[in-house]
């Protein structure tokens, strides 16, 4: 069982700015957390790290379950980001959007799901890569 | 040497509606305004079977189902959503952007002049369509009216390949012998008939007027037109939006409105965005006028105007305030049993709110001021119209007619596009 000691601590009260909220405390010690104020966590904001050049996108099937994408699941897909080999990415196949890996294959890209039970699909003048698949987020419960 | 640039979006709203919706790639396609009344953007296609800017949607119903064009109310929620993606992505290629519309934007390449302009453009046109697959045309040159009838060049002479620079004497030449005088940005078509009196008929030839008979002949506009297509700049790139002498927010409604009630839920709401606006653009306004009327085009049916002017003393841009007045003018104008259609709140006489005449008992204006800036934080925050004022009878039953609009793609979770997985 690990021990707990209290220490008084010294405290020297700084004056400085606040950048979120003001103490008008008119008497009294002010918040010791007040200099350490930080913005709260933006998800959103590390899901989504270009704006401009992302798209969020909800999935529908189950192609992709082998790496870890559900039916239902929101995905970004990027437009700034190179398509590389091994990128999940979204693509355009005959005017249909699909999502699935992009893998090299000798001289040829193709276009692979993982699951069981789909095909892969040939990179020809009929397909046309449209972003890529940098982030996903799923809610457990609404 | 200045190079201005200008980037224009091709058919704008048509290919911010094909970006999510492949089932529109290489078909006519026409977007209508609010209300699903006019074109206002057309395809290539749609230009090719003659739909024009501007024609209403119900004359020309029967020739755009006989050819398959399918028509797209406008979503101004995307094409506002893309145009800032686009300013994003334009932002590398510029030391200055001035947006011009929604579709257009001015830039200042002056400190990229010593590269390749062209291939600068093109790198931004690239920039732009990968991020958001709008395709565009850039114009420059040495002044913005050149810029822009550069960029109209670009657009219709595939010789360009989509970029024109008309710094160099020689191509400027060719372009500006071959422009028609008409579509030189400001020339208006009273202008036009004048110039076309005196045997001037192309750009070319209106850089090669004398000065003091463009003067003599149109306005200080001509004159300062010629001197642009001179290569001398009468306008810098202008990153402040010009003060503006008066605002105005109206909408037909999408079916009739009949009862005061109503009316008033509206007017209200315009009242309130008309506020919004004026405090973004840190003016206040003197006066405010308040219109609704019956359908115009329906002459056998029975016709009502109402309008009332209010004067705003204290100048204000206090929402409450326009909202009082706005019903004091609905309930001074009213007349029962009329069908109304439209109406909209305007806004004139307006002074930056700095310069503001100060009145005696203007009561606590400090206070108000602060409600207002919470008010816009509100409605910024979670959606315009979030925080209203508790008017007496509010009623939502009126919103503009939008039969075909296309889903919020990029704004809202529930409208994102679908990728299947199989």
């Amino acid at each position: 069982m690990t021990s707990l000691t209290l220490h008084d601590v010294p405290f020297e009260p700084i004056a400085r700015e606040a950048r979120l909220f003001v103490c008008t405390t008119p008497a009294g010690f002010p918040s010791p957390a007040q200099d350490d104020m930080e913005e709260p966590i933006d998800l959103g904001a590390w899901l989504i790290d270009h704006p401009a050049a992302s798209y969020i996108m909800r999935v529908s099937g189950h192609s992709m379950t082998g790496a870890g994408i559900n039916d239902g699941d929101l995905v970004v897909v990027s437009r700034s980001a190179e398509p590389r080999s091994g990128d999940i990415v979204v693509a355009m196949v005959h005017g249909d959007r699909t999502m699935k890996r992009l893998r090299r294959r000798g001289e040829r890209l193709w276009l692979v799901p993982e699951a069981e039970g789909y095909d892969a699909i040939q990179v020809d003048e009929h397909v046309e890569v449209w972003g890529v698949v940098v982030a996903l987020a799923r809610r457990y419960r609404a | 040497m200045t190079a201005i640039g200008l980037i224009d979006c091709n058919n704008f709203y048509v290919s911010c509606e094909r970006a999510f919706d492949s089932s529109l790639i290489g078909v006519p396609v026409v977007v209508a305004s609010n209300n699903d009344g006019c074109a206002i953007a057309r395809s290539n296609e749609a230009k090719a079977l003659g739909v024009r800017m501007g024609d209403p949607i119900h004359l020309i119903r029967d020739r755009l189902d006989r050819h398959g064009v399918v028509v797209r109310s406008s979503n101004y929620t995307l094409y506002g959503d893309m145009q800032r993606r686009i300013l994003s992505a334009i932002d590398d290629f510029a030391s200055e952007v001035e947006i011009y519309s929604i579709d257009e934007s001015f830039l200042d390449l002056t400190p990229f002049g010593d590269r390749d302009l062209v291939a600068h453009a093109n790198g931004m046109r690239t920039q732009v369509r990968r991020w958001t697959t709008i395709p565009t045309c850039v114009g420059i040159g040495p002044t913005k009216t050149l810029a822009k009838l550069a960029n109209a060049a670009a657009k219709k002479n595939p010789i360009f390949d989509g970029v024109a620079d008309l710094r160099d004497d020689a191509i400027r030449r060719f372009v500006l012998d071959r422009f028609p005088v008409g579509d030189v940005w400001g020339v208006g078509r009273a202008t036009a008939s004048k110039l076309a009196g005196l045997g001037i008929a192309t750009a070319g030839q209106l850089r090669d007027m004398q000065m003091r008979q463009a003067r003599g002949l149109g306005t200080v506009v001509l004159e300062r037109l010629v001197a642009e297509l001179r290569g001398v700049a009468a306008s810098a790139v202008d990153v402040v939006e010009p003060q503006r002498k008066g605002m105005a927010v109206t909408r037909s409604f999408g079916s009739p409105v009949g009862d005061l009630e109503t009316l008033m839920g509206a007017v209200a709401q315009f009242a309130m965005r008309a506020g919004e606006k004026l405090r973004s653009h840190g003016l206040v306004a003197g006066q405010l006028t308040v219109f609704f009327h019956t359908n115009q085009h329906k002459r056998d049916r029975p016709q009502h105007h109402g309008s009332r002017r209010l004067t705003l003393h204290p100048m204000t841009d206090d929402s409450l305030e326009l909202l009082a007045a706005a019903r004091r003018g609905v309930e001074a104008a009213w007349r029962d049993g009329f069908a109304y259609t439209k109406a909209g709140v305007m806004l004139d006489d307006l002074v930056a709110a700095e310069q503001r005449p100060r009145t005696l008992f203007e009561g606590d204006v400090e206070r108000r001021a602060r409600l207002m800036t919470a008010l816009d934080e509100v409605n910024g925050r979670f959606g315009r119209f979030t925080a209203v004022p508790g008017t007496q009878g509010f009623r939502w039953g009126w919103t503009a007619r939008a039969e075909s609009r296309s889903p919020a793609w990029t704004t809202r979770l529930a409208d994102v596009p679908v990728v299947a997985a199989g």
